[in-house]
């Protein structure tokens, strides 16, 4: 019944507010672009909201849980911080912490990254015959966190183990 | 039929209302801890000292300086935790300057300390969790490789800062490799 409703309104709109209409909604679209092309802008990376896919950094970061990237490449990679990285020839970013790194006199820097909740460092996750990572693997840096809700069972537990 | 359209109307309004409202004290929460000073006294020791040179088997496999650390951490984190910290990640990290690389930082060893575990942190005798591989031979005969141990505070919702404890420690490294002596 609602649906009929809805029709008859515009079916009674002439051509001009059918065209508001459009625009507006159009507007719309071209703001939520517009909001996520400037947050790329200032953050200089291709993806500066990202949403956590597995488990390898827990107990800090859970599936689900969304992170906040910057990459300002100018900014130098130091350990203990959290970088967002592909593996050449693998579509899905990777965030890990950085473990070791090696930087020349010319800045050229390789880079080595673990995930906490993992045994052993990323070696076995990079290509065949890679040992490092380098500059131009880093897609963010992650700056911001934001935890997905959760049940507060989950939370006590974990404080309790 | 247009009571349920006010109706429906309202519910849309309020609910979005609701999203907004609750958006802004997410943000007005963050920005409470958003700027707090996270650093905290540390005082590092180290106890012993051990250089050998061994092929890096955790990657390149081009014979390079290994260097055994034995440490002592005392740290007081309680004033970090605030409502908004879920956990600190703490990391020890050697940084150094070699020939070969103008800076090297190397994890010796890490711990995840979760609100609700005791923050004084009294730690003897510890070894470091993580091969301490140089790319190269730079640790042979350096007298300045300086610990320090660090901190990522995770929040509940903010800001992911790094902070680094306020003392630190400088290792000289030997000038000969040691041969025989297990750790």
């Amino acid at each position: 019944m609602l649906s009929l409703d809805f029709l008859d309104d515009v079916r009674r709109m002439n051509k001009r507010q059918l065209y508001y209409q459009v625009l507006n909604f159009g507007m719309i679209v071209s703001s939520a672009l517009m909001i996520w092309k400037g947050l790329m802008v200032i953050t200089g990376s291709e993806s500066p909201i990202v949403v956590v896919l597995s488990g390898s950094m827990e107990p800090a970061f859970h599936r689900g849980d969304l992170l906040f990237l910057t990459n300002r490449v100018e900014d130098p990679i130091r350990v203990g911080e959290i970088v967002v990285f592909r593996i050449e020839g693998r579509e899905i970013p990777i965030v890990h912490r950085v473990l070791k790194i090696h930087e020349k006199q010319n800045g050229h820097i390789k880079f080595l990254t673990k995930g906490d909740n993992n045994a052993v460092d990323d070696r076995g996750l990079y290509k065949q015959g890679q040992h490092w990572l380098e500059k131009k693997d880093v897609v963010g840096r992650a700056r911001g966190y934001y935890q997905e809700n959760r049940s507060v069972e989950d939370r006590n537990c974990k404080l309790q183990v | 039929m247009p009571k349920m359209n006010t109706l429906l109307s309202r519910a849309n309004s309020l609910f979005a209302f609701t999203l907004s409202v609750m958006a802004a004290v997410t943000l007005g929460c963050i920005l409470t801890t958003a700027f707090k000073d996270r650093s905290a006294p540390v005082r590092l020791h180290v106890s012993r000292i051990l250089l050998k040179k061994v092929e890096d088997f955790t990657g390149p496999r081009t014979k390079s300086d290994l260097g055994f650390i034995t440490f002592h951490i005392y740290a007081d984190l309680e004033k970090t935790f605030d409502w908004n910290v879920k956990q600190l990640f703490l990391y020890l990290s050697a940084e150094y300057t070699t020939k070969s690389n103008a800076v090297n930082q190397v994890v010796l060893w890490d711990k995840i300390l979760l609100r609700g575990e005791n923050p004084k942190l009294d730690l003897k005798d510890v070894k470091s969790k993580y091969f301490f591989f140089d790319d190269g031979h730079g640790l042979k005969g350096n007298r300045n490789v300086t610990l320090t141990l660090s901190w990522q505070v995770v929040p509940i919702a903010g800001i992911l800062p790094l902070v680094t404890g306020s003392g630190r420690v400088s290792v000289p490294f030997p000038d000969s490799y040691e041969v025989a002596k297990a750790f």
